[in-house]
């Protein structure tokens, strides 16, 4: 949102970020900030490597080389001189929990009721009171435009709703960074805009997020920063009106061009 | 295809009662007797084959029931003196906690080869499926007789390091009474077979669901009781109810080795008195008895892990079916086999 914070710290620091699948460099090298507060966007043809640096950046993917680094901490792993330990699950766990992840497929949990869904981490992992869960939970319901469904399964809602109730379900967590992965390319057209719309008040709300998405209109309105990947690099990065409007790489132009 | 009854009363139609106003656009092309078809009777297809195939079953039905009241040489009267006898509910009471105890720790095994099989360390996988590989391969019945024999073949046991220094040694004559032969024979051949039940149903559970919950910051065990296993169930109940019915009656396999089980005890009463069928129906009536209850149990726990599979139910629980709709499910008439059931697996 605000520009004037450069000399700040970055929430997120992605440093040389290198990660490969059977001998392909999915990640080749990614540098990447992004401020508290911040929307960043990322664009880029499939398999450029989005979800692979997004779920590096929760360490669902473990990195093969460089770091990446959230609030100060490196992601997974503990300095030790000049090595990079690897950390012990439990330790993870607690480093993902600031980090809320939202997927294409929703994922929710389908032998759940949406409140069950919403506040089983909260109680388990943080320890929060049930019944302090349970109000939050419905507060965030509220905030999604669900009030009144805790007590639906995944099932018996559209997809539009689902993913509202899994974008519900990540901000229980009362994470520092959002993390989504295309959250609205499995949807019918008339479901996405329900979608963008929460993210958009989120963001708006002044949340930190990095969203992979091929919405350009998404990416021009609410973006802080756009990144466009290409085979692993990223290729053009800057304010949406720059990178959107006048690519000055030719990949990226010819993918705006067929996207748009 | 139905076939549209012409002949029908207008009055019966269900088609719109008023026509509507043309809708805008190109107009629609009308044919010589829409108005009929529109009016008709929609009349479902026959299926006389069925009926007639039901009838000649339910005939034959009736026959065997007939039999099997009227013949004499069933001696029902026998049939109801040893029903409750002492001896018979000795062996029956042995073969419910023999199988129980059986299936309990079988299946704990089990959930722990599916998990070595299911684990990224080479070592544990390899030996999961060597495990599974030999003990599926062995008959129970020869497996009960190694165990029974075992002090054959090793007459000493002793705990130490391999080709090092022993620390306690024992003999083996009484390590395997019957009763543990069984036991252990009968948990292993569960393990072998239960821990692929579960890691098919492991299996079957979309991994995105562990990713999500890792996202969430759970811990693995967590998410292995709360988030897989019990989706994993549906697929994991079915089978294991036809495991658990299959070992009930399996145990009776004990009698090779002089373990008075259900079974067991019967032929010890007619080895004496030679009224072979009567008691043989007795033990038969009992085990029928017994899997009809593990059939409703299975039943009921079904239904419980179904939870949240329906879009149309209220309050997302499955609508609510009786003993009734079990029966029906089952019933292979009208080719409706199972239909039931099968919508909640
Ligand atoms: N688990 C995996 N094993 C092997 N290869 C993988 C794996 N995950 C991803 N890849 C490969 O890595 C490359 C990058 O994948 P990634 O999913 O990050 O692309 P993406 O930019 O998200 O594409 P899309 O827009 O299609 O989602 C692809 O070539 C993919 O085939
Ligand atoms: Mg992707």
């Amino acid at each position: 949102m605000s520009a004037g914070k450069s000399g700040q710290r970055p929430l997120v620091r992605v440093r040389g970020l290198r990660k490969s699948y059977g001998g392909t460099l999915v990640l080749d090298g990614i540098d990447l900030d992004v401020r508290e507060g911040e929307v960043t966007v990322l664009l880029g043809p499939s398999g450029s490597g989005k979800s692979t640096l997004l779920r590096c950046v929760n360490h669902l993917e473990k990195p093969d080389g460089g770091f990446v680094e959230i609030d100060g901490e490196i992601v997974g792993y503990r300095q030790d001189g000049a090595r990079l330990r690897e950390l012990r699950p439990r330790l993870v766990t607690r480093q993902r929990a600031h980090v809320g992840m939202v997927f294409q497929q929703f994922n929710l949990f389908p032998h759940m009721t949406v409140l069950e869904n919403i506040t089983d981490a909260p109680v388990a992992v943080r320890g929060l009171p049930r019944k302090q869960a349970v109000a939050h939970a419905r507060e965030l319901l509220a905030r999604v435009g669900l009030d009144g469904r805790e007590d639906s399964y995944p099932r018996q809602m559209s997809g539009g709703q689902q993913q509202r109730v899994a974008i519900a379900r990540a901000l229980a967590m009362e994470p520092r960074l959002l993390l989504f992965d295309e959250p609205t390319s499995a949807l019918d057209p008339e479901l996405v805009g329900e979608v963008l719309n929460v993210m958009q008040d989120l963001a708006t709300s002044g949340m930190t997020m990095i969203v992979v998405t091929h919405e350009i209109g998404f990416a021009r309105k609410v973006a802080d920063t756009v990144v466009f990947l290409d085979g692993g690099r990223i290729v053009e990065t800057g304010p949406p009106a720059d990178v959107l409007t006048a690519p000055r790489h030719e990949r990226a132009r010819a993918f705006l061009t067929a996207v748009l | 295809m139905t076939q549209h009854d012409l002949s029908g009363p207008a009055t019966a139609a269900p088609g719109p009662p008023d026509p509507a106003p043309p809708p805008p656009g190109p107009a629609l092309h009308t044919a010589a007797g829409d108005k009929e078809l529109l009016s008709a009777r929609l009349v479902p297809l026959r299926h006389p084959g069925q009926w007639a195939s039901a009838a000649a079953l339910s005939v034959l039905f009736a026959m065997l029931v007939n039999t099997i009241v009227t013949n004499r040489r069933f001696q029902w009267d026998v049939v109801g003196d040893y029903f409750v006898r002492g001896s018979i509910m000795h062996g029956l009471e042995l073969t419910l906690w023999l199988t129980a105890a059986v299936m309990a720790s079988g299946y704990l095994l089990g959930i722990g080869v599916a998990a070595m099989r299911l684990s990224h360390n080479p070592v544990l996988r390899g030996l999961a499926f060597g495990f599974v590989w030999l003990l599926r391969s062995v008959p129970p019945l020869v497996q009960l007789l190694f165990w029974y024999e075992l002090a054959s073949l090793y007459p000493r046991l002793s705990v130490g390091v391999p080709f090092g220094p022993e620390f306690a040694h024992f003999k083996t004559a009484h390590l395997f009474s019957g009763i543990l032969a069984a036991y252990v024979g009968l948990t292993l051949d569960v393990a072998a077979f239960s821990s692929e039940i579960v890691r098919g149903g492991l299996l079957a559970v979309d991994p995105g669901q562990r990713e999500a919950a890792r996202a969430l910051g759970m811990g693995d065990g967590r998410i292995f009781r709360r988030i897989v296993l019990p989706q994993a169930m549906p697929a994991i109940v079915p089978a294991s109810g036809n495991l658990l019915i299959g070992m009930l009656k399996a145990t009776s396999i004990v009698s090779v080795i002089a373990v008075q089980d259900l079974l067991y005890s019967t032929q010890l009463i007619y080895t004496q008195n030679f009224l072979i069928m009567p008691l043989l129906m007795v033990a038969t009536i009992w085990y029928i008895i017994l899997t009809t209850l593990l059939s409703v149990g299975q039943f009921y726990v079904e239904r419980y892990y179904a939870r949240g599979s329906g879009r149309d139910s209220r309050a997302g629980r499955p609508p609510a079916r009786g003993l009734w709709q079990i029966a029906r499910g089952n019933l292979p008439l009208f080719g409706r086999t199972r239909t039931d059931l099968a919508g909640l697996s």
